[in-house]
């Protein structure tokens, strides 16, 4: 007889834990990080004015169209597995440690994988392993295939956030003291939680200087789903928070949120909250001025006054923010990691290129031909990208962080050169010359071929301590501004984005076509979270786990996203690119809830603002058709 | 399976036949029987429109279709496609993944054969059923302005 006695679930994350819901220590909290930076209590203490306030996120499930599968099968000895996923070299660790193998009795096989943004990180681990155990009972190949309710039940979703402002200014706006709190659901198991949580509180403080700063992060344990990698990586929810609070603060002290940023946006030669030094050249200033101005920002403001003070039903706003992405590993990631490349000459001339990083939609095939045939002087049809097999590829680490175009592309190109070396050729050789060398060496080689490889090494100038959360927290931020305008109907509460304007400084566009595609998808992507997008649940469980209720952008839903990029290379990346890919779903959330507060006079502090949240926020009524003479034409 | 009623219909122009049972989907047969994997399943309820396929002309979401009705019909699906006449898409960012690219096509060319639709409706409004998770659509509505102008389509 099995007796079921049932103990009351933790769901919510903000609450404090009753004793018998203690999972871990004596507080549930499983990850705590400290920013510290001067003195941020003696600061506050003396600051004329402090404004505090509270912000949260909601969950985000990722909705790549394609859903998570593998195939597993054994091939002799070796346990063969095929699939949709980001990081192969994750994929044979989990599998090669869960059923006690050797790294060389397993292959993992990364098959083009239909988009990705962090849900297929690390929960693809467990679809393999699924696989593969049935594979090995039944001794016959398996195909594991999620259908989209099971995908969005069971997988793992962005963290929900719950952040604290308590921020010291002077009378004109400039930051003097700013402490922060984040907490993230933790859900019910760890995850890359504490990963997440690091680059939530880095980015915590936002592109501003300011000398006291304290950051406390804490991810905690709840009886939720679980919580993981999701395309920004924590830095969303937190800069969603810093650029929320810069308006409620502008609104507060009655400064322009446009003069708030300008004073306090960081100077080459300013420090960061973990004391890195700053001093890329990028004018920052002059980044945002050029999107507002991009955007009609002053302009349309003026319109909106009038349209607002006429309109019976409509509101229009425009909003902002400012906000910057590390790109690649935090810290000491990607020391740690240690990614190789090879670079391999092939008997008929052409040319490979070996790596674990896989193409997921966002161009890993296209910039890795790109940046070899660029190398040597070949023509792209003569580069060939290897499959993601661990059979073959060397360990370049995984594909997220925004680190595939800037740090292991910047690797191709040095695997490129010492494959020149490897041939006797100097440095200048390129194209023709390349390639007879390559077919010459192969021909004395019988069987072998020719192979440059490259390992990452740090750069010097780049300091960084675990133990204090002191340094260089990333070798290099892309900068960007966001402008939102945005409209809401008073008879619905629904928010319709009418124009986004996204400017960024991202060191160098490798590919105009897919740079500009990452900016689009990642700003529609936050679009859906800050308005569209919320996980319900019941008793722990998503209950909108289907297409159906849980609604994301079509493209009837979103205006065209207008894209200018400014170049600043950055010397340590492939062709001085910085990382892209993370940095479009910063911004969206915040200049759009900045930008319904301006059309509405609402206060919005948590996302997503669907009309049923901003309804209870909002004072503003439609005029009722009684005194407008009952009709109303747009 | 003597529940199956044999059908035959015309795929891509060729006349097929086969037994389906009343619970398959038109998806189902054409991927699992048929092998024309081309069509892909996004979220089997009609919301995503990954599995567009044209049904006697018309796009449809062959997850919704029990394979037993198109007896008869005419069934296009995207390898029924000429690879050149999508051009326009390619250039201008319109896929990333892949995944929702077989019914973004399938969409894109209807809505290229049938250009008075854009009298009373606009292209984001025609390509809403196809759900996008990767480019914010930008380059999809460009590459069906590209179709319809025949320029390449490409800003």
């Amino acid at each position: 007889e099995i007796v079921i006695d049932p103990e009351p679930p933790l769901l919510d994350y903000r609450m404090l834990p009753s004793s018998q819901q203690i999972q871990y220590g004596d507080d549930n909290v499983f990850k705590h990080l400290r920013i510290e930076k001067g003195d941020v209590e003696r600061a506050l203490r003396d600051a004329p004015i402090v404004v505090e306030g509270v912000y949260e996120t909601g969950a985000q499930e990722h909705v790549y169209l394609e859903n998570q599968g593998m195939i597993a099968f054994t091939d002799d000895d070796v346990v063969v597995i095929k699939g949709s996923m980001q990081c192969p070299y994750y994929v044979l660790k989990a599998v090669t440690h869960a059923l006690a193998r050797d790294a060389e009795q397993v292959r993992i096989v990364q098959t083009p994988t239909g988009g990705g943004f962090g849900g297929k990180e690390e929960y693809p681990s467990t679809v393999a392993l699924h696989a593969a155990l049935l594979a090995l009972k039944a001794g016959r190949p398996v195909k594991i295939v999620y259908d989209r309710g099971e995908d969005m039940a069971a997988t793992t979703k962005r963290h929900p956030s719950w952040v604290r402002h308590r921020t010291g200014l002077d009378s004109a706006g400039r930051l003097l003291a700013q402490h922060i709190e984040v907490v993230i659901d933790g859900g019910a198991y760890v995850t890359l939680s504490p990963v997440v949580l690091s680059r939530a509180v880095i980015h915590a403080a936002g592109p501003y200087f300011c000398e006291h700063v304290r950051i406390d992060g804490r991810a905690v344990f709840s009886n939720a789903v679980p919580f993981g990698a999701f395309r920004g990586f924590g830095a969303p929810q937190t800069q969603f928070a810093n650029e929320r609070h810069m308006d409620v603060i502008a609104r507060t002290l009655d400064v322009d949120p446009v003069t708030l940023r300008r004073i306090n946006l960081i100077r080459d030669g300013q420090t960061t909250s973990t004391g890195q030094v700053i001093a890329d050249g990028t004018d920052r200033v002059a980044l945002m001025e050029q999107a507002l101005e991009l955007a009609r920002y002053e302009e349309k403001q003026g319109h909106h006054r009038g349209f607002n003070a006429v309109h019976p039903t409509l509101r229009r706003g425009m909003g902002f923010a400012t906000f910057y992405h590390g790109a690649g590993f935090t810290g000491s990631g990607e020391v740690m990691l240690r990614s190789v490349v090879y670079v391999a000459g092939r008997a008929d001339g052409r040319v490979e290129v070996l790596s674990a990083n896989i193409e997921m939609g966002q161009g890993t095939l296209t910039i890795f031909t790109q940046l070899a045939a660029e190398r040597l002087g070949y023509d792209p049809d003569d580069i060939v990208i290897a499959e993601a097999d661990t059979a073959r590829v060397p360990n370049s680490g995984p594909t997220v962080a925004s680190r595939t175009s800037m740090i292991v592309g910047r690797l191709v190109e040095q695997a490129c050169d010492d494959l020149r070396d490897k041939l006797g050729l100097e440095q200048s050789v390129r194209g023709p010359a390349v390639r007879k060398a390559i077919i010459a060496w192969c021909k004395a080689h019988e069987g072998e071929t020719p192979r440059g490889s490259a390992q990452y090494q740090k750069p010097r100038e780049v300091t960084w301590d675990e133990e204090s959360y002191r340094g260089d927290a990333y070798g290099t931020f892309a900068w960007a501004t966001y402008v939102a305008e945005v409209e809401v109907d008073l008879r619905t509460y629904g928010a319709r984005v009418l124009d986004f304007v996204a400017v960024q400084e991202i060191g160098k566009v490798l590919n105009e076509t897919l740079a500009r595609g990452q900016v689009q998808g990642g700003v529609v992507q936050g679009i859906g979270w800050a308005i569209m997008e919320e996980c319900r649940w019941h008793a722990g469980a998503m209950t909108n786990h289907q297409l159906t209720n849980y609604i994301i952008p079509t493209s009837d839903d979103v205006p065209p996203i207008r894209v200018h990029f400014l170049e600043n290379p950055y010397r340590h990346g492939a062709q001085g690119a910085k990382g892209l890919g993370e940095l479009p779903i910063d911004g969206p959330a915040p200049a759009i809830v900045n930008a319904i507060a301006a059309a509405t006079g609402a206060d919005p502090r948590v996302i997503p603002v669907t009309p049923e949240r901003l309804m209870t926020l909002s004072d503003a009524r439609p005029v009722s058709t009684a005194s407008t003479g009952g009709v109303n034409h747009e | 399976m003597s529940d199956t009623v044999p059908i035959t219909f015309t795929l891509n122009g060729s006349s097929v036949s086969i037994a389906v049972s009343a619970r398959e989907r038109l998806l189902d047969v054409l991927r699992y029987r048929m092998a024309f994997t081309g069509t892909k399943e996004g979220c089997g309820e009609g919301e995503c429109g990954a599995c567009t396929v044209w049904l006697d002309g018309i796009p449809v979401n062959s997850c919704l279709v029990p394979a037993y009705q198109v007896r008869g019909s005419n069934v296009q699906t995207v390898e029924g496609l000429r690879v050149d006449d999508l051009d326009p898409l390619l250039r201008s960012g319109a896929t990333q993944c892949g995944a929702c690219t077989p019914g973004v096509v399938m969409t894109a060319r209807w809505i290229q054969d049938h250009p008075d639709l854009l009298r009373t409706h606009t292209i984001r409004e025609l390509m809403a059923g196809n759900l996008c998770r990767c480019t914010g659509y930008d380059g999809i509505v460009e590459g069906v302005e590209g179709l319809l102008s025949g320029d390449g389509g490409a800003s």
